[in-house]
């Protein structure tokens, strides 16, 4: 039992960019959010990450740029530190620790110095209640700071981010929480308190969701739960206050923000539309509408030239004031629940889940972007509480990643199931899935379990229904085109099957029948054995992989886990774990096992073959372990020991209870990932992407080609030196003459790859061709060597051509300058 | 408590009138009100909003604007007359034609001295004010167009007026119009449509706030003549406009019948730059907010669905009391109905015609709370018209059924009624000359004599036989109060006479020694609303507009022991906060200690030998009596016994067989006679 510090687990990506509100910066260059222990900064014209900023050993919980400095943002998490980054070059500047959770932070233009921060009460007994503090950051020297310089500003405030604003030029700030508002004027050191009532005889609720202030009005907005915005003014007046109340949104208000002049206050709420009250004109409202889900929060960028949306489904929309949509950024969908298991698509090698209702998503793991959308229900999606939608309960590829089957679901009642089983081909030229077939009520119950065959020649797909049958479907070929016909029907005893899994070959076919295991032969459709482990149903099944490929392994409902041996057709060993999930690497013959634990839940890496387990760890998360899914690496992870072996070719990613997608990382991984992150130095002003890498290397080469990269540099030297430091003229003269020669001189020294050198314009193009096939995987790692490439050693991302180019643009610098010297 | 068989009329179709203009009279806490058939309302806000004053309207008469000058009334109508009212005599003074055609508006200036009308034709009329009159001045510079809402401003140089697509600002010494603003006729599908602005107020500082057709409250500069704001407020007309005294805020009515709040509020907090906000919302109303005021603490809005709504706004409000919760006057706060006990009928007042029904017979007798079964259904006798244009002021039936009088405000009549095997009825002929015209009329219980409250506090006595009427007597109050009379009541045994008037002056007189008045119960400052003469003992029992009960001894010309009682140990919480004041008194002839008051939407026994409840003990006991055992029950009781089973009560009385009569008038029944409301898009419909 190896309990490896080596190996953590870790928030990987996917994780939610709508858990704040997402902030633009000064010049509306980049949009800001935090994303699990990170903070992502994306480009908002070209939706690109740029950096992510990492640091944070928890979750990111607020996110405000630094009012006297634009280019700097603060961070607070619930680790308990604020920290300062410059996010045009992804530095930490400073850490600030504060040692309490924090739940969010606020910068108020005025306040120069202190940023103000919402901590949980220390005193009280009560772990629910919250203050506002003022935080004063010390001016001392280096990384790491202890702030304890903390002034209570209000108490009893909610922890919401959103439910706390600053009002004009920072004099008060405005917090709410439950059925009060409370105002705090920073000049008199005043607090006033406004309650509204629950609800009243109209059915009103009057609960407060969020604040927003006005910028130069002393006017505060306020959301409420029966979708009502109140604008409070005179509130300086213990009874005088008053409100006027708007009411558009039929739901709860989810966000409020007005814009930087305070012409508009943008609203947003589970209906996914945007509306823009004109201030100061009552009820005239616009409406950016079909947003496509729940707006969570709005932010402006602060030139007002950009608004941005965070919605439910983990997007950020970001739209121009004219109100074009001009940027999507989409993370893992996550609903409340996931139906299908967790898939890695065997060309992209995307994750493939259940994503916005009805439709399934990829999404790159390493990346950390949805690549597309592919709507398997079709239907036009009605928001609607107590609706029965249409559901995707069941998604599986096939080895090759050329079919995809998919089951849709819908239950009105209990005696109305509508259940859709639709076959997916992949088409080359399109790059993505059509829709072949689709068979409606496959089975005549729920559909429990499903699997393609592993055999490359004869795609065979196996679905076991809770009617008691299994079927086994395959591809006939038709006059008009291939479709996927029902090929057998099997039943045991009348028994329910839960489970099916073929082996890695295509030869066999276990199916669950409660608690039988029965071994099917595919081919002649004969029972070739079965085996029980009484008492408990089957909970899971599969075949070991490589040189296991003779066991078999099953997990029972009564904690047992069980591995039969096929050969000899027995019990090779049995061990009590309540295996909830059991989940094998395609790659190698490890298997995880995720068991429950009191409240927690542990992992077991083994072979089948070895009585030893290769990995575990205990209470790895909270709660239970969904989904997960092995999901094989880019490249193969060197340098691993014995404990750590088994994430060499492989990742374990996996889905907790609360819908957070985690996976486990080494050691060494981490260091590289940092090692390369500290490379990063960005002299451009422009947002550096791959896809600027790419085209703005192509356009300068190519102005180079055309006129010579030296003649220009060196013309350009003389025209910008003043005339009286210059040497004579006819020095100049020499050497001008010299350097239109350098370039054919270097053809020469340039060994074995004079041809390339020469042929200008067309080869690279084609060399840059070549690099666009491979492209896109050039993350953010792969930017250092693009600029110090000849000084380190080039990691493989780079292509080869890029490389050349690159060593290529420094010699002819350095050449230049050398011959400057020289002469 | 007794057990009563209880006859439930439902079948008076009272049908009150849609509010059209109110003023606020803010030096004598008064409201006028007028409504859309020309009756006239004054209502005393500083008497718990009692309804002091009604001035019956008249066929001929309408009444567009109201305007209060001092303590005198002005109306001015689409029949084009300006009228100033009596007050004392509750008739109309004098009327003045403006030869403008009709009038849409009056205005008044703050130096009163001078009225301005808006005619149909476009001009702007100016009367003087004398003290005894109003003379035609001039007209300022006539337009086109009618003229719909005025208002002068404070320093009485200029006028504004809001016309059609149009408001002009008027120099009164010039006559001249110095300011033309065009109106927007709103969204377009209403371009066709002319915007009528149908509210202008013009506040000191120069702002003119206009209200108009197409749902916007727009304001003006009306010292450079441009728009500063505007407000779209409703989809349909605003109707109408209140400011408060400080103007520093307004409120608007819509048709919608919502009312919407603005206020003139800084920017900054303590800043100078202030704006007009839109701030509160109501619905007070399901239709047309017609008439609206402002009275520093509340907002009184009244409009076609009859009702008039005082709403406090709770910001300007120190105290929560009795004048500081919403209250909403449904039903006038005197009686329409009479009861002619001994024959079973009952006199229903209408403003056009008097309708005489005879009550349905049941069978048998049942257990408390049982519906018994009707054997005779209730009766319409007779509906009689009235003569004339006025409307009738008064009327009541004698108690044997026998005679049956009312009066309008230019005439009485007295009518005979047989009603054996068939109906028949004959005007009596030859009536007295001192009858003119009544406030309040009341028959002796003998049914022998007639009392008509007139003018000047004076009650006259006529004696009533088969052959003639004579006039017996007038009686005068010794204080010689102009104030018109409002409530009569007699004793059973005929030697007894009540009369209050709207002084709050009780005077009783004695009907044997006609020659010099008995004498004058001590002078309360509430109003009485109620009030009766016990059978038995000749104790005069009398409620009050502030829901104050006393009874006072006739014979013994003081209080009764158990009145001082009362005011010493003071009243419980509940009754006092009662929304409605009691309009009738009955005495329970079974049971000498109790009496029986109602309002609106309650009645209660009272009993004289119970303990009275105090603030502690619970008021509506009722239920929890009815759990208790004999013996507990005895030390819970109260005095006060309430019965809510009944709701929007016009009348409950007793009759001879000791049966009660509960006339009712459920609001949903006049809900349902009103002209359909503006339609809302409501949401998810």
């Amino acid at each position: 039992m190896v309990a490896s510090a080596e190996v953590r687990v870790a928030r990987c990506g996917g994780s939610r960019i709508n858990f704040i509100e997402p902030i633009i910066t000064l010049d509306s260059r980049f949009l800001l959010c935090a994303s699990g222990d990170a903070v992502h900064v994306y480009s908002t014209s070209t939706e690109e990450r740029v950096h992510v900023l990492q640091g944070h050993v928890d979750l990111v919980t607020g996110l405000r740029l630094n009012s006297s400095n634009h280019l700097q943002v603060y961070s607070c998490s619930l680790d308990g530190t604020v920290k300062l980054w410059d996010f045009t070059d992804g530095i930490l500047i400073k850490t600030y620790i504060v040692g309490h959770k924090i739940f969010s932070l606020y910068v108020s233009k005025f306040h120069e110095g202190t940023v103000f921060i919402i901590l949980p009460m220390e005193s009280s007994a009560n772990t629910e209640a919250f203050q506002l503090v003022a935080l004063h950051l010390p001016k001392t020297t280096g990384p790491e700071v202890e702030a304890r310089d903390i002034l209570s500003v209000l108490r009893d405030v909610s922890p919401i981010p959103k439910a706390t604003s600053f009002g004009r030029g920072g004099e008060f700030v405005a917090s709410a929480s439950g059925l009060q508002l409370s105002v705090y004027f920073f000049r008199k050191q005043k607090t006033y308190r406004f309650s509204l009532k629950a609800n009243d005889k109209k059915g009103a609720r009057n609960r407060f969701t969020c604040v927003a202030s006005h910028p130069n009005d002393d006017c505060i907005a306020t959301g409420h739960e029966d979708g009502k915005i109140r604008l409070w003014r005179n509130f300086s007046q213990k009874k005088e206050y008053t409100y006027s109340t708007e009411h558009w949104h039929h739901s709860a208000v989810n966000a409020l923000h007005f814009t930087p002049e305070g012409t508009e206050l943008l609203s947003g709420g589970v209906e996914s539309v945007l509306v823009l009250w004109r201030y100061g004109a009552g009820s005239k409202k616009d409406f950016v509408p079909r947003l496509g889900s729940a707006i969570e929060h709005i932010s402006v960028s602060p030139d007002g030239s950009l608004y941005c949306t965070s919605h439910k489904d983990n997007k950020i929309v970001v739209m121009k004031s004219s109100r074009d949509i001009s940027a999507i950024i989409q993370g893992l969908v996550k609903g409340e629940t996931i139906r299908t298991d967790l898939l890695i698509d065997p060309r992209t090698k995307a994750l493939v889940c259940n994503g916005k209702p009805g439709h399934l998503q990829f999404f790159s793991l390493r990346h950390d972007k949805q690549l597309y959308n592919l709507d398997i229900v079709q239907q036009e999606y009605i928001h609607e509480a107590g609706l029965h939608q249409c559901e995707v309960t069941k998604a599986a590829i096939d080895a090759q990643g050329s079919w995809l089957a998919t089951v849709e679901e819908r239950q009105e009642n209990p005696e109305e199931l509508d259940i859709i089983l639709k076959l997916w081909a992949y088409d080359e030229s399109t790059q993505s899935f059509h829709l072949n077939t689709s068979i409606s009520m496959a089975h005549e119950g729920q559909i429990s379990a499903m699997c393609f065959s592993g055999d490359a020649e004869a795609t065979m797909l196996v679905t076991t229904g809770r009617d008691g049958h299994f079927k086994a479907w395959l591809l006939a070929d038709h006059p008009d085109g291939a479709s996927w016909s029902c090929d057998y029907v099997g039943s045991y005893h009348r028994r329910e099957p839960t489970r099916c899994c073929f082996s890695a070959d295509g030869s066999l076919l276990a199916v669950g029948f409660g608690e039988v295991v029965t071994v099917w032969s595919p081919s002649t459709w004969e029972l070739l054995v079965t085996f029980s482990q009484p008492p408990g149903d089957i909970r899971d099944l599969c075949f070991g992989r490589l040189s296991c490929s003779k066991y078999l392994l099953g997990t029972t409902t009564k904690n047992l886990l069980c591995c039969w041996n096929l050969l000899t057709c027995s019990l090779e060993w049995s061990s009590t774990v309540d295996v909830i999930l059991l989940q094998p690497d395609p790659l190698s013959e490890n298997m995880a096992a995720f068991s429950r634990a009191s409240g927690s839940t542990d992992l077991f890496v083994f072979k089948p073959s070895e009585p030893r387990p290769l990995f575990s760890q205990k209470a790895v998360c909270s709660g239970t372990v969904r989904r997960a899914v092995f999901a094989p690496r880019e490249e193969v992870l060197e340098g691993c020991d014995e404990s750590t072996q088994w994430l060499s070719c492989s990742r374990l990613y996996f889905l907790t209870e609360h819908m957070e997608l985690m996976t486990f990382s080494t050691k060494s991984e981490e260091d590289q990932i940092i090692a390369s992150s500290k490379q990063l130095v960005i002299d451009d002003s422009v947002a550096v992407t791959p896809f600027y890498l790419l085209l703005g290397k192509h356009r300068k080469s190519q102005r180079e080609t055309q006129d010579s990269l030296i003649v220009k540099h060196f013309v350009l030297q003389l025209l910008h030196t003043p005339a009286h430091v210059l040497p004579s003229a006819s020095f100049l003269c020499n050497m001008f003459v010299n350097s239109l020669l350098i370039s054919n001189l270097f053809v020469f020294r340039e060994d074995g790859r004079c041809r390339e050198e020469e042929m200008g314009s067309e080869e690279e193009e084609e060399a840059e061709e070549q690099e666009s096939e491979g492209e896109m995987e050039a993350s953010v790692s792969a930017q250092g060597p693009a600029v110090q490439g000849f000084q380190t050693e080039p990691t493989p991302q780079l292509s080869k051509a890029q490389e050349r180019e690159l060593r290529k643009l420094q010699k002819a610098d350095f050449s230049w300058l050398s011959s400057l010297l020289d002469s | 408590m007794g057990e009563f068989k209880v006859h439930r009329v439902r079948f008076f179709g009272y049908m009150p009138s849609g509010i059209r203009c109110m003023s606020f009279n803010e030096r004598a806490e008064r409201l006028a009100l007028g409504r859309l058939d020309g009756t006239l309302e004054i209502f005393n806000f500083k008497d718990s909003f009692y309804q002091e004053k009604v001035i019956p309207g008249n066929d001929s008469r309408s009444v567009e604007a109201v305007c209060w000058v001092a303590e005198r009334l002005f109306t001015a109508g689409l029949n084009g007359e300006i009228t100033e009212y009596d007050l004392e005599n509750l008739c109309p003074k004098y009327s003045l034609d403006a030869f403008g055609g009709p009038i849409w508006t009056v205005a008044c200036n703050a130096q009163g001295t001078h009225l301005a009308v808006g005619c149909e034709d476009g001009s702007i009329k100016l009367f003087e004010i004398l003290p005894e009159k109003i003379r035609f001045e001039r007209n300022l510079d006539r337009q086109k167009g009618r003229v719909l809402s005025l208002s002068w401003h404070e320093s009485g140089t200029r006028i504004a007026a809001g016309m059609l697509d149009m408001i002009r600002i008027f120099d009164v010494q010039s006559g001249h119009a110095t300011h033309r603003m065009l109106v927007d006729r709103g969204v377009s599908g209403m371009r066709n449509h002319e915007c009528v602005v149908w509210c202008v107020a013009f506040l000191s500082d120069l702002t003119v706030i206009s209200t108009d057709s197409s749902g916007k409250v727009q304001v003006w500069n009306a010292a450079m003549g441009i728009l500063s704001s505007t407000h779209l407020v409703s989809k349909s007309d605003v109707l109408s406009l209140a400011v408060s005294k400080d103007e520093s805020s307004f409120v608007v009515g819509t048709s919608e019948g919502t009312v919407v709040q603005f206020q003139f509020l800084a920017n900054i907090l303590g800043g100078d730059e202030k704006a007009w906000v839109r701030t509160k919302t109501f619905k007070p109303h399901t239709h047309d907010v017609r008439a609206l005021a402002e009275i520093g603490t509340a907002v009184v809005s009244g409009g076609l669905d009859t009702q008039l709504v005082v709403r406090p706004l709770l910001d300007k409000v120190d105290i929560m009391s009795y004048d500081n919760v919403l209250h909403k006057i449904h039903f006038p706060h005197r009686s329409l109905v009479s009861c002619a006990q001994k024959a079973g009928m009952l006199l229903f007042q209408f403003p056009a015609q008097l309708e005489v029904w005879r009550l349905g017979e049941s069978e048998g007798r049942g257990k408390p709370g049982d519906t018994l079964f009707v054997k005779k259904n209730p009766e319409k006798l007779l509906q009689l018209k009235r003569k004339g244009e006025d409307h009738i002021s008064c009327s009541a039936i004698s108690p044997c059924g026998g005679w049956l009088a009312y009066s309008t405000v230019s005439s009485l009549r007295v009518y005979r009624l047989q009603c054996d095997e068939h109906v028949s009825i004959s005007k009596v002929p030859k009536l007295p000359k001192v009858l003119r015209s009544a406030h309040q009329l009341s028959f002796s219980d003998d049914s022998s004599k007639l009392f008509a409250a007139s003018t000047h506090s004076m009650v006259h006595v006529i004696s009533l036989s088969q052959s003639e009427c004579k006039h017996l007597h007038t009686f005068k109050p010794k204080s010689g109060s102009t104030e018109p009379v409002h409530l009569l009541a007699a004793s059973k045994d005929g030697k007894w006479l009540a009369a209050a008037n709207r002084g709050c002056e009780i005077h009783i007189y004695n009907l044997h020694k006609l020659k010099v008045p008995h004498c004058t119960v001590p002078i309360y400052g509430s109003c009485p609303t109620a009030m009766g003469i016990h059978p038995t003992s000749n104790n005069l029992l009398m409620v009050h507009a502030d829901r104050q009960i006393f009874e006072y001894s006739i014979v013994e010309k003081q209080y009764t022991d158990w009145s001082r009682r009362v005011q010493r140990e003071g009243l419980h919480k509940l009754w006092l906060e009662r929304d409605t004041p009691v309009t009738h008194v009955t005495f329970n002839p079974r049971n000498a200690a109790q009496f029986m008051l109602h309002d609106t939407y309650m009645f209660c026994i009272i009993d004289q030998s119970l303990p009275l409840p105090d603030n502690k003990c619970q008021f509506y006991n009722q239920i929890t009596l009815k759990s208790l055992s004999e013996q507990e029950r005895l030390s819970h009781a109260h005095a006060f016994k309430m019965c809510t089973k009944y709701q929007h009560l016009l009348f409950l009385g007793l009759l001879d067989d000791e049966s009660l009569v509960v006339v009712q008038r459920p609001l949903t029944d006049i809900a349902s006679q009103l002209p359909a409301p503006v339609r809302l898009k409501k949401f998810a419909t």
